[in-house]
C-alpha cells in the first residue's frame, strides 16, 4: 500500500484541513486550514500551546476521526474520506499511534499488548509473541515481557506503548506527547528510540511535544496557534 | 483461538467476582427451570400413563342412528362438501350394537394395537358384614390386558387366578379396604337381574381414587348375566401405538363407524389443562430468575462498556473494527453463558435426581410413593434457549454501544 522504499520522498500531504467538535455545549473550531507535508524517514515535531489543535490534528492523521474539510493524502492516496474498512486496515498496517498516557490494556501482559497489532494483522500468536519480545528486548524490557501492563513503571509502560506502535513497522508513526509524563532521562531515551526508528525503518514520525529541546532535534517543526500552523 | 475471543477471555477472568455472580445466576436459573419442569411434567406424564393404563387411549361408546340425512353432496374426491341433518327423532343406541363388525372395522386402523369390549353396569357388593355399591366392568381379560396396565396394577392375587376362575372378581383396593376383603374371599354381587357369589381373584390399585373405590372387573359373560343384557350395551376400550395422536385417530374412528369415540385428551381435558397451567406458571416464575441474571449481566457489561472506552479506543487505533469490538463483548457473554449452561445442566441433572428420591405418598389421580420426575431433555433445551435469549440481549445491547464509541472523542475527553 504505502511505499517506503524511497527515503526522503513525500509520504504525507495535509491540505487545508479543518475540523470542529463540541465538548458538552461548547463548540470548538480546532483546526482552521492546516496544510503541510511529511517525508519518509523524517521526524516532525508539532508544538504549540494547549488547546491549539495539536492532538486533534494527530487524531485526524491517525484516521481516528474525519476532518470537516480538507484532505489527507498518504502516499498520494486520499484517506480522509476513505471507507471505514480501508481506514481500519491502514491503522493496523501502516500507522502506529503512541498516546500521551501510554494507554495499555491492563488485562494483558507487556508482550501481549505489543503483539496485539500483529495478531490483528493475522500473524500467528507464537510468531507475534516472538517478534514482540524481540522489540521489547530492543527497548530494554526483555525481562518484563510477561508482566501485566499495570505492574510496570510509567517509563516502562510508555516504552511498551512505543513497542506496540513500532511492531508493525508502520510507514507513519504518530506520537501524542510521548515524553509528557516522563523524567528528562526517560524523555531523552524515548526520543532517541523514535529517531532511531525513523532512520532505520524510513518511517515518518510526527510527534506532538511541549519539550523545546526535543522539538529542536527534529527534522521539521510545525508551530500551531488557534488551529493554524503559524510557522514551520 | 480468535483474537477477540482471546481478549474476551482475559476480560472475563479479570472480572472474576462480577462474572461469577452472573454465572451463578445462569446456573441457578437453568437448573431450577429444569427441576421444576421435570417435576410438573413428571406428574403430568405419570397421570397420562395412569389414565392410559386404566381407561385406554380411546373409548368408543353410543351412537345416534343416522336415519335423517336428507341432502348431501359428495365431491369427486369423495369428501362430503355439505350436508343437511336433522337429529330430531333419531334413534339413540346405547353402547355398541354390532361388536364383531366394529372390531373388524377397528382392526383396519394400523395404529390400533388392542381392542377390549367392556360391559359397564352398577351393582352391589355384599359381604357378611357390609355392602357397597360398585361399578362392574365385564371384560375379556386377554383383550383387556392389551389396552390397560391392569396386570401391573394388581397388588394382591394375580391375573392368572382370574383367568382360571370364571366366577372370579378383581376389586379396587379402596373397596377391599372398606369392606375388609382379601384374595380368595367370597363376595355376593347383586346385579339388576341376577345375584352371584364370586371369589376375589385379585385386588388392584390404579392410584385413581374414583376407580379404586368403585371399580371391579369380572368376566364379560358374568357381567351380562348379572345385568340380564345378552347383547349390546358394551363399549370398546382401544389401545393405540401413538397415544399422542389419539384425537385424530378417534375422529377418524367416529367418522368411519358412527359411534362416539373419545380420546384420552378429550376425556381428561380438565386435568391436562391444570398441568399445563402449572407448567407454564412454573416456567414463567423460574424464567424470572434467568431474567434477573440477565439484568445483572447487562449491568456488568454496561459498566464495562463505560469503563473500557479507553481500551476500545486503543483497540480501534491498532486496527480493530467496530464488529471486532462488539465481538469482544459478545464473546464474554458467550463464555459466561457456556459455563452457565454446563453448570446448569449438571446441577439440573443432580437436582432432578435428588428430587426423584424424595419420599412422598401420592394417591388420588395417580399412585406414587416418591416425587415423580420426567427426564425430558427438551426441558434442558428450553432452559438453554431462555438463558441464551436473556444473556444474548444483556450482552448485545452493551456490545452495540461499545462498537459505537468514537476513539478520538474518548481520547480527547480522557486527557
Amino acid at each position: 500500500m504505502v511505499n517506503r522504499n524511497n527515503p526522503g520522498q513525500t509520504l504525507l500531504q495535509v491540505k487545508r484541513l479543518e475540523h470542529s467538535f463540541t465538548i458538552g455545549e461548547e463548540y470548538v473550531q480546532a483546526l482552521r486550514g492546516v496544510s503541510f507535508e511529511v517525508k519518509t524517514g523524517e521526524v516532525t515535531a508539532i508544538v504549540g500551546p494547549s488547546g491549539c489543535g495539536k492532538s486533534t490534528l494527530l487524531y485526524l492523521l491517525g484516521l481516528l476521526d474525519r476532518p470537516d474539510k480538507g484532505e489527507i493524502l498518504l502516499d498520494n492516496k486520499s484517506v480522509s474520506q476513505a471507507s471505514d474498512q480501508v481506514r481500519t486496515e491502514l491503522r493496523n498496517k501502516n500507522l502506529g499511534f503512541i498516546f500521551q498516557f501510554h494507554f495499555l490494556i491492563k488485562e494483558l501482559t507487556a508482550c501481549e499488548n505489543v503483539s496485539m497489532p500483529l495478531f490483528k494483522a493475522g500473524i500467528q500468536r507464537k510468531e507475534a509473541n516472538k517478534r514482540a519480545r524481540s522489540v521489547l528486548t530492543k527497548l530494554g524490557l526483555g525481562n518484563k515481557a510477561e508482566r501485566f501492563a499495570n505492574k510496570l513503571s510509567g517509563g516502562e509502560q510508555q516504552r511498551v506503548a512505543i513497542a506496540r506502535a513500532m511492531i508493525n513497522s508502520p510507514s507513519l508513526l504518530l506520537a501524542d506527547e510521548p515524553t509528557g509524563n516522563l523524567d528528562s532521562e526517560n524523555s531523552r531515551k524515548v526520543f532517541q528510540l523514535l529517531l532511531q526508528f525513523a532512520r532505520e525503518e524510513s518511517t515518518a514520525v510526527i510527534l506532538v511535544t511541549h519539550n523545546p529541546e526535543i522539538a529542536e532535534k527534529c527534522d521539521q517543526i510545525l508551530r500551531m496557534k488557534d488551529g493554524q500552523i503559524v510557522r514551520d | 483461538m480468535s483474537l477477540t475471543f482471546y481478549l474476551a477471555l482475559r476480560y472475563v477472568f479479570a472480572r472474576k467476582r462480577a462474572m461469577l455472580m452472573s454465572l451463578f445466576g445462569i446456573i441457578f436459573g437453568i437448573s431450577f427451570f429444569v427441576i421444576t419442569q421435570a417435576q410438573t411434567s413428571g406428574f403430568q406424564e405419570y397421570f397420562i400413563k395412569t389414565i392410559l393404563g386404566t381407561n385406554g387411549a380411546i373409548r368408543i361408546s353410543d351412537r345416534f342412528q343416522n336415519m335423517d340425512e336428507t341432502v348431501s353432496k359428495i365431491s369427486q374426491d369423495g369428501k362430503i362438501k355439505f350436508k343437511f341433518q336433522n337429529r330430531e327423532g333419531a334413534k339413540y343406541i346405547k353402547g355398541i350394537d354390532y361388536p364383531d363388525k366394529i372390531r373388524n372395522a377397528l382392526t383396519a386402523f394400523p395404529s390400533v394395537n388392542g381392542i377390549s369390549e367392556v360391559f359397564e353396569d352398577n351393582a352391589i357388593l355384599q359381604t357378611k358384614s357390609r355392602s357397597q355399591s360398585i361399578q362392574l366392568h365385564g371384560i375379556k381379560i386377554s383383550d383387556h390386558l392389551l389396552v390397560s396396565d391392569l396386570k401391573e396394577q394388581v397388588t394382591h392375587g394375580s391375573i392368572s387366578n382370574f383367568l382360571r376362575d370364571n366366577m372370579g372378581i378383581i376389586i379396587g383396593s379402596r373397596i377391599a379396604e372398606r369392606v375388609n376383603l382379601k384374595v380368595n374371599d367370597r363376595v355376593n354381587i347383586v346385579g339388576k337381574l341376577e345375584n352371584f357369589q364370586l371369589r376375589v381373584s385379585g385386588i388392584f390399585e390404579s392410584g385413581v381414587s374414583d376407580i379404586d373405590k368403585k371399580r371391579c372387573y369380572i368376566s364379560l359373560p358374568t357381567a351380562r348375566s348379572l345385568s340380564g343384557t345378552r347383547f349390546g350395551g358394551s363399549i370398546f376400550q382401544v389401545g393405540i401405538a401413538t397415544p399422542e395422536k389419539a384425537p385424530q385417530i378417534a375422529a377418524q374412528i367416529q367418522e368411519t363407524i358412527g359411534h362416539r369415540s373419545v380420546s384420552w385428551q378429550e376425556r381428561e381435558k380438565v386435568w391436562l389443562d391444570v398441568f399445563k397451567a402449572l407448567r407454564v406458571s412454573s416456567a414463567i416464575t423460574v424464567s424470572s430468575i434467568l431474567l434477573l441474571s440477565g439484568l445483572g449481566m447487562f449491568n456488568v457489561f454496561a459498566i464495562m462498556g463505560i469503563e473500557k472506552t479507553r481500551d476500545i479506543s486503543i483497540l480501534r487505533s491498532i486496527g480493530f473494527t467496530r464488529a471486532d469490538i462488539s465481538s469482544v463483548f459478545l464473546w464474554q457473554g458467550i463464555i459466561v453463558l457456556f459455563f452457565g449452561i454446563i453448570g446448569g445442566i449438571i446441577c439440573g441433572l443432580l437436582g432432578t435426581f435428588i428430587v426423584s428420591k424424595i419420599p412422598m405418598q401420592i394417591r388420588g389421580i395417580f399412585k406414587s410413593d416418591t416425587f415423580v420426575v420426567n427426564w425430558d431433555f427438551t426441558h434442558y433445551g428450553w432452559a438453554i434457549l431462555i438463558a441464551s435469549l436473556f444473556v444474548g440481549l444483556a450482552t448485545w445491547i452493551p456490545a452495540r454501544r461499545a462498537a459505537k464509541v468514537e476513539p478520538a472523542k474518548i481520547i480527547r475527553e480522557t486527557l
